[in-house]
């Protein structure tokens, strides 16, 4: 780990102000993803901006809930209106990491957590997204936990957060504060695909910090849940993850759906073609099976990550069978 | 830059990449807490932050300044157990001993998660009030601590039958007298 200056800010202004006046800052959340990534000079700012005490509260109003970019991620899982409003989200959060790394961990650095792929960590191994222009090991490497969509010839890593897959699903709007100002972004927007350039992962401009996330209204009549397929019960990343939306009418049509896929792609992938075939159709076993072999049509396999293909498939139809059978909530 | 560990202040120069692991270890010689990965895998290093369980290697000491810090030294010593502890030797919750401060220090953390009405991955009704402390229960909530000899049952029935509702451990002394 290089030597930085470490300052706390006062506000998120005083923040954005910090980091415009020096070359090599990062703000600091939680850290534990950054320090991580740090130690292993993968990261190397000159400058430390603490940002985990700014905008630590949650707000729930008539037609959304606004979260705190500061808020951790256990206290996101456990508050009451979340918990019933929007268990797809509860859920998401508490299948990912250890209890530990929730207590610490931010929403906004969730958000802009970095991949797990393993060529990524490695500084013996190329890797587009840690130097760019140096090839990718891990497209014929141990490609076990790779994306299946959206990659590119450059990067093969998927994004390793559940919580995201969630806040896609959600329609989850994510407020940034920055130099020219404030602004808002669809979270299914900020996450980039890799095409030629992997090192470049958000939209986020230079020096922009996200300040919260906000979760529009869900019909009452909405059911949500989040499932999660990995190597071992606990504290592991997705392999295939699915974060489902659904609400039926008393005729059991689709009213309307809203489906992510985790650990299938470089971002959160929000399902809009699966979507698009279910709503308004009966909210059937073959229906939601004909969605994802949609879903899934353009998908490419690596070695070892084929078998995420049908893995994903038949998740998308468990988790929506779930939801339309007996309602986890 | 100022801190307070197991209720003691102290104020230390440190270099601001120091974790807050390196600091208790290295610098104030509460070696009770254990580096085993030093990358939030296996929670050997679990220390208590005003009460919450985290990693402290994953940890920057200058960002837990004027925070109450809770190492394993603080939960017990020799002479008088911590309730958790003395269920640890009871029920062969460990073989080498290197995950069992980590493991201490996370259930005790854990304990006020359930109190808080903090719900698992597992738990089956987000919405309830309280939470069933089942053996499936606290071995997800316990999954961030491994423990490389494989006493995770002797840690799971040590920690169910030390745990009392309201938060706190029941020792021994108490459960003879109960019986």
């Amino acid at each position: 780990m290089i030597a930085f200056d470490y300052a706390r800010a006062a506000s998120a202004s005083e923040a954005i102000a910090s980091a415009a006046s020096q070359a090599h800052a990062k703000y600091l959340g939680g850290g534990t993803n950054l320090i991580d990534l740090m130690r292993e000079n993968i990261e190397e700012p000159t400058a430390l901006i603490d940002v985990s005490t700014l905008s630590d509260t949650i707000d729930v109003r008539d037609d959304s809930i606004l979260i705190g970019a500061g808020v951790k991620n256990t206290a996101v899982a456990a508050h009451r209106a979340i918990r019933q409003r929007y268990p797809v989200l509860a859920r998401a959060i508490l299948a990912g990491a250890s209890a530990q790394i929730r207590n610490m961990a931010s929403v906004g650095g969730n958000i802009l957590q970095r991949t797990r792929c393993t060529y990524f960590y490695d500084d013996a191994a190329h890797c587009n997204k840690r130097r760019p222009g140096t090839g990718c090991d891990a497209r014929d490497g141990f490609n076990r936990n790779h994306a299946i969509l959206g990659a590119s010839p450059a990067c093969v890593a998927t994004h390793p957060s559940d919580m995201c897959v969630a806040l896609a699903a959600l329609d989850a709007t994510v407020h940034l504060r920055g130099a020219d100002g404030d602004r808002t972004m669809k979270l299914v927007d900020l996450h980039r695909l890799p095409g030629g350039r992997p090192d470049i992962e958000t939209e986020l401009r230079q020096g922009e910090l996200i300040t919260a996330v906000e979760l529009p209204a869900l019909p009452s009549s909405t059911r949500s849940t989040y499932r999660k397929v990995r190597d071992r019960a606990s504290y592991a990343f997705a392999l295939v993850s699915v974060a489902a939306v659904l609400d039926v009418d008393d005729a059991s049509h689709i009213r309307d759906v809203r489906l992510a896929l985790g650990g299938v792609a470089h971002k959160p992938w929000r399902a809009f073609a699966a979507e698009a075939a279910l709503r308004g159709r009966p909210a059937t076993q073959a229906n939601f099976r004909d969605a994802a072999e949609i879903e899934l049509k353009d998908a490419a396999g690596l070695r070892y990550n084929t078998f995420k293909i049908e893995l994903a498939k038949r998740t998308i139809v468990a988790t929506l069978s779930e939801l339309n059978g007996r309602g986890r909530s | 830059m100022q801190f307070i560990i197991n209720g003691q202040d102290h104020a230390l120069d440190l270099d601001s990449r120091t974790s807050l692991l390196d600091l208790v270890r290295d610098h104030l010689l509460l070696t009770g807490t254990k580096k085993g990965c030093n990358q939030g895998a296996c929670g050997a290093c679990t220390v208590l932050v005003d009460g919450e369980r985290i990693n402290s290697c994953l940890a920057l000491a200058v960002q837990y300044q004027g925070r109450a810090i809770t190492t394993i030294e603080g939960l017990g010593s020799t002479k008088a157990l911590h309730p958790l502890q003395q269920a640890f030797i009871e029920h062969d919750g460990f073989q080498c001993g290197y995950c069992t401060p980590g493991q201490i220090c996370s259930a005790v953390g854990m304990t006020a998660e359930i109190e808080h009405g903090v719900p698992s991955a597992i738990t089956e009704d987000l919405t309830a009030e309280t939470i069933q402390l089942t053996h499936d229960e606290l071995r997800e909530r316990m999954s961030g601590n491994l423990c490389r000899c494989g006493a995770h049952n002797g840690i799971i029935g040590a920690i169910q039958d030390s745990f009392v509702e309201g938060g706190d451990f029941k020792n021994n002394d108490a459960k003879e007298a109960a019986e």
